[in-house]
């Protein structure tokens, strides 16, 4: 698999290993229909059984509270419904910096005559306390969604905190963990969680939902599980390898994004390192160039044989800049969001680095900067 | 205070346009020049302030729909 220079991890990593070996295993072991009452369906179920036992385990719940989906859109999707379904209350409240799936499913909500609440952030892009705790605490509301670590910029939530405050309020939480599982712990309290395999090296179309019990929640519709077996299997061995491998992985790749905050702002002129520079995941780092081109950028840093992601306005479908950018109120023209993965080497980043300063300069000559 | 306003028309330009507009405009007034930039590119409403915070100058505000006013103050 050619890696080298794919940094884009926080939107696929690369396909662990484990994944593939287990998703061979169940397709040779695992292809009967695990309902049926014969030998080679009992075998399929077993894989089944022990794919929710592995994520259950990973994530310290019960097996039965785990959720296989066909993504973690559809997760997400299938939390939000699944709750506003089960009658207690029509608030949603969420943080102005979830995940565009959540975004989304609330403006749907608002559509159907529901109400959605979002909590702003401060310039690092972490979420206002005082305004979540005022959210959560007005009538009516029935579910908080909170996501563990901006997909964006990096930065951990104060979810420990925010989830109390939930508990207090008697508002179930929901946690986005989709940046954060495979890579850093998630702290306790929450009711809901959501997760996507192709994040943590699982393979694509498969995402995680998990209900605590006794969250009142119900399936908003009448297949909320749609997943082949093999990929399940895959999805789950992936999670306990990369969980296994978490703490190794962080402290080898959390210098390295410390290096590339450090060096761009050094040796690019007029750039905006942005998000939590501490309290930040292992492996993300996103900064923003004046007078550069977003999607130029990616075209040159491709060029070079780099795979990054962009929040730029020019880089998406509805030309509109990133909602985590400008909740946070940072420049989102010339933006690059760089995360790593267990394959990315030392040399890599330092290749990219030296390659950065140059590909900048150009892009600004271009228009006469 | 009233002061000469400069008005720099960006609308049809897409981000990062205007602000490399407003970035080579600016140098060029008097310091206490407001130069309000008409820009109707759904990035300039953020990226305008966040470059007045960068470069040390001052974000006036939004006085009309796809309008924003700088002032130089340095």
């Amino acid at each position: 698999m050619e890696t080298d220079g794919y940094f884009d991890a926080a939107t696929a990593a690369p396909l662990h290993p484990v994944a593939q070996q287990a998703w061979q295993a169940a397709l040779a072991d695992g292809w009967a229909d695990p309902g049926k009452l014969y030998s080679s369906a009992r075998r399929a179920r077993q894989l089944q059984d022990a794919a929710h036992q592995a994520v259950a385990e990973c994530l310290g719940v019960r097996p039965d509270e785990v959720i296989f989906t066909a993504s973690g859109t559809s997760a997400i999707h299938a939390a939000v419904l699944g709750r506003l379904a089960a009658g207690r209350g029509h608030i949603l409240v969420h943080s102005a910096i979830e995940h565009s799936a959540l975004l989304r499913v609330a403006e749907h909500h608002v559509a159907a005559g529901g109400e959605a609440v979002s909590v702003p952030v401060d310039r690092l892009g972490r979420i206002d306390l005082d305004a979540w705790r005022a959210a959560v605490h007005q009538p009516g509301v029935a579910l908080a969604a909170l996501i563990s670590a901006s997909h964006e910029v990096g930065t951990l939530q104060p979810v420990a905190e925010a989830a109390q405050i939930c508990a207090d309020a008697g508002v179930p939480l929901l946690v986005d963990a989709a940046q954060s599982l495979g890579r850093v712990p998630v702290p306790a309290g929450w009711s809901m969680l959501v997760g996507s395999a192709r994040k943590w090296g699982g393979p694509p179309g498969v995402g995680v939902l998990v209900v605590r019990r006794p969250v009142r929640w119900s399936p908003p519709y009448p297949q909320v599980t749609n997943v082949g077996l093999p990929e399940m299997v895959a999805a789950a061995a992936a999670l306990r390898a990369a969980t296994a491998e978490a703490p190794a992985e962080a402290a080898r790749l959390s210098p390295l994004v410390d290096r590339i905050r450090t060096t761009v702002a050094a040796t690019v002129p007029e750039v905006e390192v942005v998000g939590d520079p501490v309290h930040r995941l292992p492996h993300l780092v996103t900064f923003s160039c004046l007078y550069v081109d977003g999607e130029a950028l990616l075209h040159a840093l491709d060029r070079h044989g780099f795979a990054v992601s962009s929040g730029s306005s020019c880089t998406s479908d509805t030309l509109h800049p990133s909602h985590v950018l400008v909740a946070m109120g940072v420049l989102s023209h010339g933006n690059v969001r760089v995360s790593l993965h267990r394959q990315t080497t030392e040399e890599q980043v330092d290749r990219f680095l030296t390659v950065l300063p140059g590909v900048v300069a150009d892009l600004r000559a271009e228009v006469g900067m | 205070m009233t002061s000469s306003v400069e008005v720099l028309d960006c609308r049809g330009q897409r981000c990062p346009l205007p602000v490399i507009a407003l970035a080579r405009r600016l140098p060029e007034v008097p310091i206490g020049t407001v130069v309000r930039v008409l820009a109707d590119d759904p990035a300039a409403a953020n990226d305008i302030p966040a470059w007045c915070r960068m470069r040390g100058q001052e974000y006036v505000g939004a006085p009309a729909p796809h309008t924003f006013e700088v002032r130089r103050t340095q």
